[in-house]
C-alpha cells in the first residue's frame, strides 16, 4: 500500500499478531507503547483494532442464560434420589 | 457479593452438608454450564444432558476443591471434557493451528469494515436479536479448539490462567487460540453485520 502499511508491511504484521494481548493488557509496557505509536500512524490498523474490540464487546455483552426453573426442579429431585439411595 | 466471596460461601455450605447447597450451586452455575454446552454441543438436548450430568457429578467432588478461586476453572474442566466427548466432529476442524496470514484482512477496505457497537445498538429488539444471533452463530462456527477458549475468556470471563487450568493448556496456547478465535469471529460478524465506510456514507 502506498503509505507503507497493510498486509505487506512487517510492522503491521507484527502488530496484528499481538492485538488480543494488547487489548487484554497482557503485554510489556514497551511493546504496548510501540503498538500505541503504530496505531497513531496507521489508520487501517486502528480501524481493525476497533472492529476487534467491538467483536469482543459483543461476546461479553451477550445476555447470560438462566437455567429453566423446570430443570432446577428436575436436578434437585435427581440429587435427592441419589442421596436417599446412599447406604 | 463478588464471585470469589460467593464461591467461598458455596464451598463452605457444601462442606457443612447444608441441604440447600445443591440448589444454590445449580442456580449459580446451571445457566452458565447450559450456555457453554449449547455453544459447544450445538444442540439444545445434548447441552441439557451434559449440563445435568455435569452438575450432578461435579457437585459430588466439590468438597475436594480447596481454594474458592479454583472452583470455576475446575468446573469448566469437567464440563469441557463432557462436551468435547459428545460433540460430533464437524466437517471443518483444522488439524493444525491456522496461520495469522490466513486471518489478516486483505487490505484497508476489509480492515475498515465496521462492526456494531454493543453499547450503541438501536432500541429495536429485532435488530438486537439479529446481532445476538449472529454472535451465537459465529461462535458455534469456530473450530472447537478456538471456540472453547473464546467461550471461557470472553463469555465466561475467566482469566488466561484460569482458562489454561480448565483446559489443561499453557498460557501461550490459550492466548494464541483466543486471538485466532476472535479474528475468525470478527470476520464472520463483518460478513453478517458489517458496514463499509461507503455504506455509512450512503446512509447519512
Amino acid at each position: 500500500m502506498s503509505h507503507g502499511h497493510g498486509r505487506d508491511s512487517e510492522s503491521c504484521r507484527e502488530m496484528f499478531a499481538r492485538l488480543s494481548e494488547y487489548m487484554d493488557g497482557e503485554l510489556d509496557p514497551e511493546i504496548c507503547s510501540s503498538i500505541d505509536d503504530h496505531m497513531e500512524d496507521c489508520p487501517p490498523c486502528r480501524a481493525f483494532l476497533e472492529s476487534l474490540r467491538r467483536t469482543v464487546s459483543l461476546s461479553r455483552e451477550l445476555p447470560k442464560l438462566e437455567i429453566p426453573e423446570e430443570m432446577v426442579r428436575e436436578l434437585v429431585d435427581a440429587y435427592k434420589k441419589m442421596q436417599s439411595g446412599r447406604p | 457479593m463478588d464471585t470469589a466471596e460467593a464461591d467461598a460461601r458455596l464451598l463452605d455450605a457444601i462442606r457443612r452438608d447444608d441441604p440447600t447447597a445443591f440448589e444454590t450451586f445449580v442456580r449459580r452455575y446451571g445457566g452458565r454450564i447450559l450456555g457453554f454446552g449449547m455453544h459447544v454441543c450445538g444442540e439444545q438436548e445434548a447441552a441439557k444432558d451434559v449440563a445435568q450430568e455435569t452438575l450432578l457429578q461435579a457437585f459430588q467432588s466439590l468438597k475436594d476443591v480447596q481454594e474458592p478461586k479454583a472452583l470455576r476453572s475446575w468446573l469448566y474442566r469437567v464440563v469441557s471434557n463432557a462436551c468435547l466427548m459428545r460433540r460430533r466432529k464437524k466437517k471443518y476442524e483444522p488439524k493444525r493451528e491456522l496461520s495469522l496470514e490466513e486471518l489478516m484482512p486483505s487490505g484497508p477496505a476489509e480492515a475498515g469494515i465496521e462492526i456494531p457497537d454493543a453499547r450503541a445498538l438501536p432500541d429495536d429488539e429485532a435488530v438486537r436479536e439479529e446481532v445476538r444471533e449472529a454472535v451465537h452463530a459465529g461462535i458455534r462456527e469456530l473450530p472447537i479448539d478456538y471456540g472453547v477458549v473464546l467461550l471461557l475468556r470472553d463469555i465466561e470471563q475467566l482469566s488466561t490462567r484460569e482458562t489454561a487450568e480448565a483446559l489443561g493448556l499453557n498460557a501461550s496456547t490459550v492466548k494464541m487460540r483466543l486471538h485466532r478465535g476472535r479474528l475468525m469471529l470478527r470476520r464472520v460478524l463483518a460478513e453478517r453485520l458489517g458496514r463499509t465506510a461507503a455504506d455509512a456514507g450512503g446512509a447519512s
